[in-house]
């Protein structure tokens, strides 16, 4: 086992894991954050997508001991008390879903796509979320909440 | 789809890392860890201990080395992407960064692991081989530096000694540039992708996922040389490679798609 520590959501966590303990296991399963889904378990489908020092990685491909000292932040650090997140406004909004399950992993890549290109274009959105799939390709009205998002400044 | 147990050990510097890698010969160098861990869960690989040296940010650089550009190991694929001197002196490399699975991967891996991994499909092992890059490499001996024609031995093989560390990436500036990739999905590995340069005067062009490593068209090269048209030396492309038929496509379809790739960027250059 060994020993990480590292900040979660805005809180301070410290936990023993094996090292091949994957970050997005750490996530749902030590801290029972279960709002990261795992989806295709191989660095394809992007829903445990999470922020990691403010950069958007698939949290089935990092070691959690490779998060040790960073910042994570997962779907359910950004709601900011009873408000939705800007992004979670924008998907809500334009119902940018529809079963949901790749919904988390879709709003923390726009998060930081939208920290990267604040004004995307629907081609750069479009090729900015390519690291995600929705199996029910609601994919249009995931643009157009990202576009609503953008417009509203987040 | 969970990797086998190992142990794990992170370097504070690229010595360290060395000596780590010593004492265990199932060791393996952990980087951004988006080549490595894939295959991990799918237990291709069961490396018995992992030197972490993701944190070795003094490998993390792109610099102005004069008549080159000099790229720390642990630059990562979306720096290459946004740097100011590649984008001025060699900005193939961030195009071709820019093609590398998605952003999320983009954000974790690095060149040098993407390099050293010796993956056929690799779009920047494709970079370093059509720009006659030099690769240096630090052991239990000091430092070498590897000319990148020497560098693919084959089929995921370097001329990587086991305790090595690759650690910079120098390149050329080159006036022209291009990478052209094809691929079948979002996120996908190249079907067959062609880097093409012009360095030193003369034009330089390298083939991905035409044979077990990273490849020059060389045919094509002395064709240009000789004042062929980019028709004509495209016809060369398929000259000395070995393109392997998988679910991405026949051997002979990325042969076509190849010639067509190299014409398009010698009209382009």
């Amino acid at each position: 086992m060994t020993r990480i520590a590292l900040t979660v959501n805005g809180s301070r966590r410290e936990a023993d894991v094996e090292p091949r303990q994957l970050l997005v296991y750490f996530l749902r399963e030590q801290l029972g954050l279960k709002g990261t889904n795992v989806g295709c378990d191989t660095t394809s489908c992007g829903a445990c997508t999470v922020l990691l020092d403010g950069e958007s990685v698939k949290s089935c491909t990092v070691f959690a001991v490779q998060a040790d000292g960073c910042e994570v932040t997962t779907v359910e650090g950004i709601a900011d008390d009873s408000e939705l997140h800007t992004v979670q406004q924008a998907f809500h909004e334009q119902h940018a879903l529809q079963c949901g399950y790749c919904t988390p992993g879709f709003v923390m890549a726009t998060i930081s796509l939208l920290k990267e290109h604040p004004n995307p274009s629907e081609e750069e959105i479009r090729q900015g979320l390519e690291g995600n799939l929705c199996r029910c390709t609601g994919y249009h009205n995931i643009v157009r909440a990202v576009q609503a998002a953008a417009r509203a400044g987040a | 789809m969970i990797p086998a147990g190992f142990e794990y050990a992170r370097a504070g510097s690229v010595d360290e890392a060395v000596g780590l890698l010593g004492g265990d010969e199932d060791a393996k160098l952990l980087a951004g860890g988006h080549s490595l861990i894939p295959l991990m869960r799918l237990r291709f690989t069961r490396p018995s201990l992992l030197v972490d040296i993701g944190r070795l940010d003094d490998l993390r650089y792109v610099r102005d080395d004069g008549d080159r550009i000099a790229i720390g190991a642990l630059t990562r694929h979306a720096e290459l992407v946004r740097d100011p001197l590649l984008a001025q002196h060699c900005a193939l490399i961030g195009e071709a960064a820019a093609g590398i699975g998605d952003p999320q991967v983009r954000h974790r891996g690095t060149i040098g692991g993407s390099i050293a991994h010796g993956d056929p499909a690799s779009d920047l092992g494709t970079i370093v081989v059509t720009l006659d890059a030099e690769l240096v490499a630090r052991g239990p001996s000091g430092e070498r530096t590897i000319p990148a024609a020497d560098f693919f031995a084959g089929m995921f093989e370097t001329a990587l000694a086991r305790q090595e560390v690759l650690t910079e990436i120098r390149v050329p500036k080159v006036p022209a540039g291009v990478y052209l990739k094809v691929e079948r999905r979002a996120q996908d590995w190249a079907t067959v992708a062609v880097a093409a340069a012009r360095v030193d005067g003369r034009v330089q062009v390298g083939l991905t996922s035409m044979g077990p490593t990273p490849l020059r068209a060389r045919s094509v090269e002395e064709a240009v040389a000789g004042g062929a048209s980019p028709a004509d030396a495209a016809a060369r492309t398929a000259d000395g490679t070995s393109p392997p038929s998988d679910v991405s496509g026949s051997g002979e379809y990325r042969a076509h798609l190849a010639q067509v790739l190299v014409r398009r960027a010698l009209e382009q250059l």
